[in-house]
């Protein structure tokens, strides 16, 4: 906060207020505003190179308002015009004199009475090629040559004695060292005995005693500290370079072709034969009266590009045995012709491979497999048919068209050639009475005696009156259509036939719809299914169904999210600690998967790079059963490592199975049965363990 | 004919008390030094944070902005940032010439215990009452946070970072060792709640001290317990305990007003440093040199290996 003169208090605006936020930058400048335009205001026309080729004068035309004049024109018998030569700086105008223009002209200082570095780098240069030239400090030639602007201070040291390439200071007794130019390879090895050489030796004989040295000038260090974005060693433009063509210093020009480069050893014709003032090259392009015709269309060839990465070999590469060392690999005698060029002897003997014999072939074996011809069997008589399945034959029943997923357990059963189980064939002969009648009052509100006569007695046909009844009513709310065998489409046409002939009030809907292609047992199975179906689903026949509509989602979904690696049981590690045990007992080790972003800022290559998942991964297990707190660690304390996810499986299942069962009444007996038989035999597996 | 080696310097515990700095904070709820030990920083319950300097005990400047009681801070490498963190559910990041807040990071649901910069000053790392640890990035401006660690259970006491590791510690028990080069987390349970867990300095063992009293030095690939250091009274507090700068002592605060200092090989005491009569809340060691500072009520205190005269005015 400043003060004023009277002592009042001036308040700034705070400097986090001033600097603008990074979340309103300044709108970009519309394409058809960003034009260049010199100071009169007219727009800028660049011909050619974008640092100003040359526009043409007033407007691209040459001159002025009225017209080319010429700066004198005297015209009559008695005077004639003096004879006034014309410099090109009077065609010139203030565009070519500006800093990006032919012929800039700036205001300098005078060699004269320059004071400070006019040409660093020209004196640099010399500075230093002063030190690292055969005679040090012998520049005389170049002094000859060009006139020795030189500053005062060191036409002074000069008069003193001094000269360049020596450094400045009192004189020393001392051998003169060798004055290594600055970029000298160090070497590093042996450190030679002061002195104990012999060429010191002589080199004293040469240099009398009384004799002193000037100290070892300094190397010139540039201070200049960089603060421009330019790249290391950037000059920038020269105007001498860009418009004299070819120059000294080797800019590389890639827009001429070797044959052009190495004629450039016969400087002097080449450069006639160029345009003068240095407008030349290819973006210049060529005037129309001009004779010599420039290659204007660069053509490029292949040759100058490199095909082998890692430069050329020296020599043109047809050595033979004769050829100096490096290039004769050493090779063993009895390899020598065979060995093919580029390629040498290995270290080590490549690893035996292991073959496989082929199986040995029955004798007997015909490489041809042919197909049993699929009998249709309702076609067939049944001897044939017997015969069939004797000989393993296909009959086309259903199973035969699907794949092994669409049978049932019985279907496969038969397929196998197993025998049915004994025992209750239906999981509701378990259930006792209690169980059942829950089971049928969440169910059907309706009917419930109903019902649990036909749970009872499976095989007797139930009360078919009543079903019709409860179909056919016109309060029968059918909107909602319950399809129970969704996953067998012709089952499920036939139900939806069954179906609507219940509605039709048909009394024999449900023998007329079975099937007749189908075998006795298994026509009697679906008769019981279709029945169980439609009481189950009978439509409610209340005002209130009007209400109700299905849900969207599955909300018997049991499965909830937990990590996929568990640690082991606490009481387990709780009684380590107190041991003292630590380590194997007490440490649990997961997969755990970093961020990309993370790695990235941390400077560590991300250790799954496919993965997407972010932390532990996760997988879902069920809810809402003590199961999910069992772990099954047999091996005791010492997993050290992820809990597994087999063990859980079983449990996983059979506590699967309880939860639908009570929850949800899933209403195919096949698959219940299917499911309690896989229960019970993963239970004996596990009660045997 | 090969150089003789260096002798080896004998342990120099911190002993002589150089400087007693009254920070006139309130309570000091952490002290600091920052990444080269020519600074330190004190956090204080009036909502402040502090930067002084050490050997002349100066206060340098005083950074305002959260909204309670400040819990932790730590600087970056080049001392041009600090970030700490508050009961306000907020982790700032400062620039430490002009005192402005840079960022503001919200996100965490409860007070944030622990805050630390990772080596390059990219991410801060953050631990909080709510079970998480969050890592911020720095480079851009983003409100959330890069991920959040929820694999603890109970608060998060303590967290520190390494070139490749993350350390927490939590009040459940246990100690939490995420590695990102080789994308695993190792979990340790010590069965009582980790009030302060900290890195070696030759990065094979980690410090992790509980509120049962007991300090314990877990190796950091077969978690096993290589020491175990009991004798402080520990048991209500989140007390900070560290390794000295050359890991042969473990350092530890007390709730009974001393600073104790084992052997780290042995398990010994080596010396009991009497701080004061209260609880001493929090020490920091010096990165390289053998300089401790504790922080006990509203006061911080520099120790060192030598007494006064030999440190340079």
């Amino acid at each position: 906060r400043g003060h004023t003169q009277d002592g009042t208090t001036v308040h700034r605006k705070s400097p986090q207020a001033r600097l603008e936020p990074l979340s309103h930058p300044r709108k970009p400048v519309p394409i058809h505003e960003q034009t260049v335009k010199d100071e009169k205001g007219r727009y800028k026309r660049f011909h050619g190179a974008f640092t100003g080729g040359f526009s043409a004068g007033y407007f691209n035309t040459v001159g002025s308002k009225e017209g080319w004049t010429p700066s004198t024109f005297i015209s009559s018998r008695q005077q004639k015009a003096a004879k006034v030569n014309a410099r090109p700086e009077d065609f010139m105008d203030d565009e070519d004199f500006s800093e990006h223009g032919i012929a800039p002209s700036e205001i300098t200082t005078t060699e004269d009475f320059a004071s400070g570095p006019r040409d660093q780098i020209r004196d640099k240069a010399r500075a230093l090629s002063s030190l690292v030239a055969p005679i040090p400090g012998d520049n005389v030639l170049e002094d000859l040559i060009s006139p020795a602007r030189t500053s005062v201070g060191i036409e002074l040291l000069r008069k003193m004695g001094w000269k360049e390439g020596q450094g400045v200071g009192p004189r020393a007794k001392r051998k003169p060292r060798t004055q290594k130019a600055d970029g000298g390879p160090r070497v590093y090895g042996c450190a030679l005995p002061p002195n104990g050489s012999e060429e010191s030796e002589e080199e004293d004989d040469y240099v009398p005693e009384n004799v002193t040295f000037a100290p070892k000038d300094v190397t010139p260090i540039d201070f200049t500290p960089k603060d421009d974005l330019h790249g290391l060693g950037y000059r920038g433009l020269d105007p001498q370079q860009a418009l004299m063509g070819v120059s000294s210093t080797g800019h590389v020009d890639l827009f001429t072709l070797d044959s052009d480069r190495t004629s450039s050893l016969f400087g002097d014709n080449q450069m006639r034969h160029r345009r003068r003032a240095g407008v030349s090259g290819q973006a210049f392009g060529v005037g129309a009266l001009e004779d010599d015709d420039e290659d204007i269309y660069h053509r490029d060839t292949l040759s100058n590009y490199d095909s082998v990465l890692g430069g050329e070999e020296p020599g043109d590469g047809l050595y033979g045995w004769t050829a100096p060392e490096q290039y004769n690999q050493k090779k063993k005698a009895s390899y020598l012709g065979k060995i093919l060029e580029g390629f040498t002897l290995a270290s080590k003997a490549p690893e035996a491979k292991s073959i496989f014999p082929p199986p040995d072939l029955p004798r007997d074996f015909r490489p041809m497999h042919y197909f049993r011809p699929v009998v249709d069997v309702a076609n067939v008589s049944p001897i044939v048919a017997q015969a069939l399945l004797v000989s393993g034959g296909q009959m086309s029943t259903e199973s035969a068209e699907k794949g092994r997923h669409q049978l049932d357990a019985s279907q496969r059963r038969s397929l196998l050639g197993e025998s049915s189980l004994k025992g209750p064939t239906s999981v509701f002969d378990l259930l006792d009475s209690k169980d059942k009648e829950r089971l049928e009052a969440s169910t059907a509100p309706a009917a419930t005696t109903f019902s649990r006569n036909a749970l009872s007695s499976r095989f007797q046909p139930p009360d078919s009156e009543r079903l019709l009844s409860a179909w056919r009513s016109p309060t029968a709310d059918t909107a909602q259509p319950f399809r129970p065998f969704e996953k067998n489409p012709e089952k499920q046409e036939r139900y939806d036939l069954y179906i609507s002939k219940l509605k039709q009030g048909r009394k024999d809907a449900l023998e007329s719809s079975l099937d007749p292609n189908m075998t006795e047992w298994e026509r009697g199975r679906e008769r019981d299914e279709f029945v169980r179906a439609a009481m189950l689903y009978k439509p409610s026949s209340s005002s209130l169904s009007c209400r109700f509509t299905r849900a969207k989602h599955q909300d018997d979904d049991n499965s909830v999210e937990v990590p996929r690696d568990q640690e082991n049981d606490v009481d387990d590690k709780q009684a380590a600690v107190r041991m003292k045990m630590f380590g194997k007992l007490t440490r649990d080790t997961f997969e755990w998967h970093p961020d990309k972003l993370l790695c990235k800022r941390f400077n560590i290559p991300d250790p799954y790079p496919g993965s997407g998942l972010v932390g532990l991964p996760k997988v879902k297990r069920d809810k809402f059963s003590v199961f999910n707190f069992l772990t099954l660690s047999d091996s005791g304390l010492g997993d050290n490592g992820n809990q597994h996810a087999a063990p859980a499986a079983p449990l996983g299942l059979y506590q699967k199975f309880f939860s639908s069962f009570f929850l949800h009444f899933s209403l195919s007996n096949t698959t219940l049965r299917y499911r309690f038989v896989e229960a019970k035999k993963l239970f004996t597996r596990l009660y045997d363990n | 004919m090969a150089f003789p080696q260096p002798r080896t310097q004998p342990p120099q515990l911190t002993q002589h008390l150089l400087r007693t700095v009254d920070c006139q904070q309130g309570a000091v709820r952490a002290v600091r030094f920052n990444a080269d030990g020519n600074y330190m920083l004190s956090c204080g319950s009036d909502k402040t944070l502090r930067l002084w300097s050490v050997s002349r005990g100066t206060l340098l400047k005083t950074y305002s902005g959260h909204g309670y009681e400040v819990l932790d801070a730590d600087g970056s490498f080049d001392n041009s940032q600090i970030c700490s963190c508050s009961s306000d559910k907020t982790v700032i990041l400062w620039d430490v010439t002009t005192g402005q807040v840079t960022r503001k990071l919200r996100g965490h649901a409860g007070k944030v215990n622990s805050v630390q910069f990772n080596e390059d000053a990219t991410v801060i790392i953050s631990g909080s009452i709510d079970c998480s640890v969050r890592c911020w990035d720095i480079r851009f401006r983003r409100p959330d946070p890069i991920q959040i660690l929820d694999e603890a259970q109970d608060s998060v006491s303590s967290v520190k970072v390494s070139e490749h590791e993350l350390l927490t510690g939590s009040v459940d028990g246990r100690v939490r060792r995420y590695d990102l080069r080789m994308g695993q987390l190792h979990v340790d349970f010590i069965n009582s709640p980790i009030t302060c867990v900290c890195f070696s300095q030759d990065g094979q063992c980690t410090l992790s001290s509980s509120l049962d009293g007991t300090i314990r030095l877990l190796d950091k690939n077969t978690g096993e317990m290589l020491g175990e250091y009991t004798g402080h009274k520990n048991n209500s507090y989140k007390l900070d305990c560290c390794l000295s700068n050359k890991d042969t002592h473990v350092l530890s605060c007390s709730e009974d007003g001393h600073v104790y200092c084992w052997d780290l090989v042995e398990g010994s005491l080596s010396c009991k440093l009497p701080v004061g009569k209260a609880v001493v809340q929090s020490l920091s060691f010096h990165p390289s040199q053998p300089h401790l500072l504790t922080a006990i009520e509203g006061r911080v205190q520099v120790w060192g290996a030598e007494p006064q005269d030999t440190d340079a005015q």
